[in-house]
């Protein structure tokens, strides 16, 4: 039996599959969008075929957190705004592993604003879902990131002085290689855009509009919303860097104009993801580190035959 | 103070070659058969500024650097010659002349460049009533000139080496061996034309001083390595083939020793955006199946205390390295200290379940690396090794064989996916990978790894039950806490019975104990055995294992002297209080002897400290604290 037999197992993929056997604590409020990403998480795994056990899903703190509760693969449920480095090491250890990190706008473009941005450059073949709902849901509805300017909350009186992050433009900017904003009312988009995440080589950031029902009441449940692929107006190139950038632009200003655009906002295929790079360099090596600890023919080799005659 | 030893000081400016210098030179004493042991000063500059190495040879085992110092090759800053920089910094080109008076012993020879300097800078720093006054041996030499005229200036380091190696009657023939081995073409004859000239010149003067370099033979091939060195390949040898980090002196330096070598043993090696991702890096490869470390010091390490919680909770094991240099905050960021011992025990919320080794010497760092690994990935618990920037940078020679051991890659309690088959599952499908009760009686759960078939579980830093779901069931939380933190105990048990890292020094039945931890314990060693010769009755004890504390040794050792001096490089005693706390006991019995100027102690400083102790006098050094025992 191979170490990790899970991984590329051929087989049809149930979508039940990912639901846990028993009834898990509810902590999403009745309506909220997080649902929405659970069912469309789980209606693109047997879309890309992959199996509970070979899937490592790594979340932060708060609601978004929750996922990996509802979800039934291996999971991770770090610590606030940390998914994304636990988890490239864990694709860097075992690039066979389907690695997919989830968390908030807080935990995303707050807390973990860096990790979120260094993980974009270097072009981890991973994908990152934020469950962005313009609030923080769980310490009770403050303001965060991506909250209006003028929002107002209890940490917030007088409503906020900042301008909201632009979190498509940012991670652009970064490098990202596979960027997409969808929506929890939207599915069917919803489903289509993880698997095609998933299959990406490379960076794929999805921001991903959950309403909020319980804190963030103004908030629109981003409808009506327009799938800019599908609508005549826009019509751009998702492979062209300025076109995608002008689009995203857009589709930031119109948010908070009460415009909701959801669709692939930029698509590169070209750039080798960050385990490729690294292979290159011969600063990794061409088989999954992971399996070496448990193949028994492995050859350890020790320092005393190779760094010590440095030192003689 | 022996007299068959020799002290060696070069001094210079920082990026003059002075470390490289060093290097060369003990390595060539190592070759002719002596032991050695170097200590480094340097500033927190990248170029410019005072700093030496000494070079200590001896033919016996060196576990310290010994009291100042009786040959000083003093080479000048040449970085110092900006009008605008002298006024900030004063004359720097004359530092390495007039900083290291205080040090050098009467009788010492103080050999110095004089290409740079003006005879009249020279009158005003008081060399010749200094000279006169400790009857030292000025030998002024132009060394630059000798180096120029076969090259260039930067030469002038294998000058002052020819020179060294005619005035102490040492044969060239080493440090030529050196230079062919590491240069070649006309890099490689320029620099043997230096260093013959040098040695002629200075064979011509007539310098009648009394220091002998004793003549040694090893009886087994040596290494001489510095304490990165040593836990780097320790941690290769336990089979750690992942490390992040982000640098920070004097972490760094096991950070640049591991990243330059993992690649040639297929490991990897992340320079990440900051301390919080590195340990996070370091739990995502481990949770994925892979041996991980990282590692920092004072500052960054306070970033990776919540990641450290996370693996305490998750029962994820890494190895984090921490190296003290003296704080708070940025502190003194090229000097020694002993300061983070608390910082390293209780950072992090929540009851805490962690490992901590302080390893006393360049042996012990590669040994107690290895065991923090065994440990880690046995018990699933995050294993911290503390050093400090005194060990980091020192070399010291012992025999290679002492490398000579098998790798160990054993991920430790990870299962195969035969046995995750066989062991129990939660009714959700998830594999109960923290069990209250594990069937073999132990505290450790067995765990699997993302990939393997049927052995998903959640790994989560929230209270949780056996399958992982998230849980704040008061009976599962108990069960939980106990299981995690009884592995401790477990710990401690596997580490007496297998791997004592205690060490224990000078006459059993002796009156008077000297306590002591981590680096200082050599210098300590040193000065109990000087203490014996003046006629008191001293032994000590070096503590290595600061968590699980290794209660039991301790305590009758304790009981077995009068009273002990606490002897450790920080000014609030941590190693004193957590003694006391963990043994509850013994507080009217240890004082305390510290310092904390960024030098570690010279064993004469130790010999006067337990004197004046056991006199009740005060303290003559002013550079040391003397804090009496305080009561229970």
């Amino acid at each position: 039996m191979s170490a990790f037999s899970a991984i590329g197992e051929e087989r049809e993929i149930d979508r039940d599959e990912f639901t846990p056997g028993i009834e898990p604590q509810a902590t999403w409020c009745p309506g909220c969008g997080d649902f929405g990403v659970l069912k469309a998480l789980k209606q693109a795994m047997p879309e890309v075929g992959k199996n509970p056990d070979e899937v490592a899903l790594f979340t932060g703190i708060g609601c978004s957190g929750k996922l990996n509760s509802y979800f039934n693969s291996y999971g991770f449920h770090t610590i606030h705004g940390r998914s994304l480095p636990v988890a490239r090491a864990a694709k860097l250890a075992n690039p066979n592993l389907e690695v997919i990190a989830a968390g908030g706008d807080g935990d995303g473009y707050g807390i973990g604003g860096n990790h979120t941005i260094h993980t974009a450059r270097e072009n981890h073949d991973m994908t990152y879902i934020v469950f962005n709902n313009e609030i923080f849901g769980l310490t009770k509805g403050q303001t965060s990131p991506t909250s209006p300017k003028g929002h107002k909350s209890k940490t917030q009186p007088h409503g906020s002085a900042k301008s909201p992050i632009r979190p498509l433009s940012q991670q652009l900017n970064a490098g990202a290689t596979y960027i997409a904003r969808t929506a929890a009312v939207n599915p069917n988009q919803a489903k289509e855009i993880i698997a095609e995440a998933i299959e990406h080589d490379g960076f794929a950031h999805i921001d991903f509009l959950t309403q909020c029902p319980t804190w963030n009441k103004d908030a629109k449940h981003y409808v009506p919303y327009t799938d800019v692929q599908q609508s005549d107006e826009f019509d751009f190139d998702v492979s062209d860097r300025a076109e995608a950038a002008e689009m995203m632009r857009k589709t930031e200003e119109r948010l908070y104009e009460g415009e909701v655009l959801t669709g692939r906002m930029y698509v590169e295929d070209e750039r080798p993801s960050y385990g490729q790079e690294k292979r290159a360099i011969g600063e990794m090596p061409e088989e999954p580190l992971a399996e070496r600890y448990f193949d028994e023919d492995a050859e350890w080799e020790r320092t005393y035959d190779n760094l010590l005659e440095h030192h003689k | 103070m022996t007299d068959n030893e020799l002290i060696w000081r070069i001094a210079g400016g920082s990026g003059d070659g002075i470390d490289s210098t060093s290097q060369n030179f003990a390595k060539a004493l190592m070759w002719s058969g002596l032991n050695v042991f170097t200590h480094r000063h340097y500033p927190s500059r990248i170029r410019g500024g005072h700093t030496y190495v000494e070079v200590r040879a001896k033919d016996e085992p060196v576990q310290s650097r010994g009291d100042g110092y009786n040959f000083l090759l003093a080479l000048g800053d040449s970085f110092a010659r900006n009008p605008q920089e002298e006024a900030y910094y004063g004359k720097e080109e004359l530092k390495p002349l007039y900083e290291n008076f205080d040090d050098l012993r009467e009788g010492g020879v103080l050999l110095y460049d004089e290409g740079l300097l003006d005879d009249e800078d020279v009158d005003e720093i008081g060399l010749e009533e200094a000279a006169e006054e400790n009857d030292w041996h000025v030998v002024p030499m132009d060394l630059r000139g000798i180096a120029k005229e076969h090259g260039r200036e930067i030469m002038r380091n294998t000058a002052g080496i020819g020179a060294t190696a005619a005035i102490l009657d040492i044969s060239t023939d080493e440090f030529e061996k050196l230079i062919k081995q590491n240069m070649s073409g006309d890099m490689q004859e320029a620099n043997l034309n230096v260093l013959h000239d040098a040695y002629e010149a200075a064979s011509e003067l007539d310098i009648d001083h009394d220091i002998e370099v004793p003549e040694g033979s090893h009886d087994e091939e040596q290494v001489i390595l510095s304490g990165s060195n040593a836990i780097s390949y320790g941690a290769i040898d336990e089979g750690c083939r992942f490390i992040s980090g982000y640098p920070m002196t004097p972490w760094t330096d096991v950070f640049t020793i591991m990243s330059q070598h993992l690649p040639e043993f297929g490991g990897i090696s992340e320079q990440v955006e900051d301390e919080i991702a590195a340990a996070a890096l370091a739990l995502g490869a481990s949770h994925a199946g892979v041996k991980a470390m990282s590692g920092s010091s004072g500052g960054g390490f306070a970033l990776m205390s919540e990641p450290l919680g996370l693996a305490e909770m998750t029962e994820t094991p890494i190895v984090l390295v921490e190296a003290m240099r003296a704080g708070p905050s940025t502190g003194m960021p090229t000097k020694p200290e002993q300061a983070d011992l608390e910082h390293v025990l209780y950072t992090s919320q929540g009851d805490s379940a962690r490992v901590v080794f302080a390893p006393a010497n360049i042996r012990e760092c590669y040994t107690q690396t290895r065991s923090a690994f065994r440990i880690a990935y046995e018990y699933q618990i995050p294993a911290i090794v503390i050093y400090d920037q005194k060990i980091q940078g020192e070399l010291r020679n012992l025999p290679a064989s002492h490398f000579d051991e098998e790798p160990n890659a054993d991920p430790g309690s990870v299962l195969t996916e035969a046995e995750i088959q066989d062991a129990a599952h939660h009714s959700s499908g998830k594999f109960q990978r923290f069990l209250h009760e594990p069937e073999d009686g132990s505290n450790v759960s067995p765990r699997s790894v993302p990939g393997q078939k049927d052995g998903r579980f959640l790994a989560t830093g929230n209270e949780h039950n056996p399958s992982g779901h998230i849980s704040e069931d008061p009976e599962n939380r108990i069960a939980q806490m106990n299981r995690r933190l009884n592995k401790l105990d477990d710990i401690r048990a596997d580490l007496d019975e297998n791997t004592s890292h205690q060490t224990y020094h000078g006459p059993e039945d002796a009156d008077h104990g000297i306590l002591v931890w981590g680096s200082q314990q050599g210098t300590v060693f040193e000065a109990v055995d000087r203490l014996n010769e003046n006629g008191h009755s001293v032994k000590a004890l070096g503590v290595s294992d600061m968590a699980p504390y290794p209660k039991e040794e301790v305590s009758e050792w304790l009981e077995s002297v009068d009273e002990a001096l606490v002897v450790e490089m920080n000014a609030t005693a941590q190693f004193r209080g957590l003694t006391q706390k963990e043994l509850g006991k013994y507080g009217d019995k240890m004082s305390s002897l510290l310092k904390y100027n960024g030098n570690p102690f010279e064993p004469a400083e130790i010999v006067d400290g337990f004197e004046s102790s056991i006199d009740g006098e005060e303290l003559a050094a002013s550079n040391m604290k003397y804090v009496p025992a305080a009561g229970d």
